[in-house]
């Protein structure tokens, strides 16, 4: 099998129908995989976030990463954009399942797509991504530690974000959720009330929990990284996809 | 955590940026991941303005100390500054 792929700068129609800028990376050499959307961070469509959108396609998915941002900021260096859109109120939750909604379209109409579409996102994305797997048609979505996917949004919070609970009747695709343990925004308690929820529901979910981890334990590059967390979180997502994703 | 809370005051004052000096129209204060210090989180403070651009901002991410610090500095100095030497 090939490992080679593709990375490059692409433009789609968002919600709205705004073009907006997204991050696609595919593997080459393959007849059929099924597609990926990353959504990034707060901190934005930075060097880091791309760096995981090419190691899905290193394992035989389409991914593509929206530009959460393009709106606010299109060219600016990432942390410039974040910035800008934070003053601005920050993603309100409707633009956010438009801009997905979108770059799910985009990769079922590459060729060699099988129509399967898969959702992650880490911290502010994880939350995004239940958002968006209880909005949209999806095949799987995975949530990486984030806060107010369940409980209520602080008080104060941007008006465009909205509690989570009372959507996830609409949940449309299993969920797989990976925390930290030692995380207190998801704290234990939002994660485990979290669970049970979707157990009542009967929606199909898998949570894992990693003691000695934090928030954001997938991130190489902060000190919150933690090696046998995200080795194991990452063995989680393969095993995810594969299921819910082949062709 | 991404927190989602963020202080804003209008601010009209000059900051240089990459680009030169410019008027700022307001500042940010927010606890959140650094693009830069070498911390999951720290106080952030951006100067801007948004009507020139994303790329109009002066950055500072501090630790909670040096938050303390900078706050108490700018308290002391302006109680130090002659009384009606500032506007």
């Amino acid at each position: 099998m090939s490992d080679a792929l593709l990375a490059e700068t692409v433009h789609f129609a968002g919600a709205q129908g705004d073009v907006i800028e997204g991050y696609l990376a595919r593997p080459l050499g393959r007849d059929r995989y099924g597609g990926v959307v990353v959504i990034h961070h707060m901190p934005g469509y930075d060097d880091p976030t791309k760096e995981i959108t090419r190691r899905f396609a290193f394992y035989g998915y389409a991914a593509l990463c929206p530009n959460l941002y393009s709106r606010e900021a299109p060219g600016a260096s990432p942390d410039d954009a974040a910035a800008a859109v934070r003053a601005a109120g920050g993603v309100p939750d409707e633009r956010l399942v438009g801009d997905v909604d979108g770059a799910a379209r985009y990769l079922r109409a590459l060729t060699g797509a099988n129509g399967k579409i898969g959702v992650i996102g880490y911290c502010s994305g994880g939350r995004q991504s239940v958002l968006a797997a209880c909005s949209l048609r999806l095949d799987a979505a995975v949530d990486c530690y984030g806060a107010f996917a369940f409980f209520d949004p602080p008080e104060g919070a941007p008006v465009a974000f909205k509690p989570l609970a009372g959507l996830l009747p609409n949940l449309s695709c299993p969920l797989l959720g990976l925390f930290g343990a030692e995380d207190q925004y998801p704290s234990p308690e939002e994660v485990d009330a979290f669970d049970k929820e979707l157990t009542r529901l009967g929606k199909p979910h898998e949570f894992h929990s990693y003691e000695g981890a934090g928030h954001a334990f997938f991130s190489v590059d902060r000190p919150a990284y933690r090696p046998e967390a995200a080795t194991d979180g990452w063995r989680r997502i393969w095993d995810f996809f594969g299921t819910h994703l082949a062709s | 955590m991404c927190t989602y809370l963020t202080k804003s005051i209008p601010l009209k004052v000059s900051a240089k940026g990459p680009e030169g000096w410019f008027t700022t129209t307001e500042a940010t204060v927010y606890v959140d991941h650094p693009a830069h210090a070498p911390a999951d989180h720290t106080l952030n403070i951006d100067f801007i303005n948004r009507s020139i651009g994303p790329g109009a901002r002066v950055a500072l991410e501090l630790d909670a100390a040096a938050a303390r610090a900078l706050a108490r500095a700018i308290d002391a100095a302006l109680d130090e500054a002659p009384e009606g030497l500032l506007p």
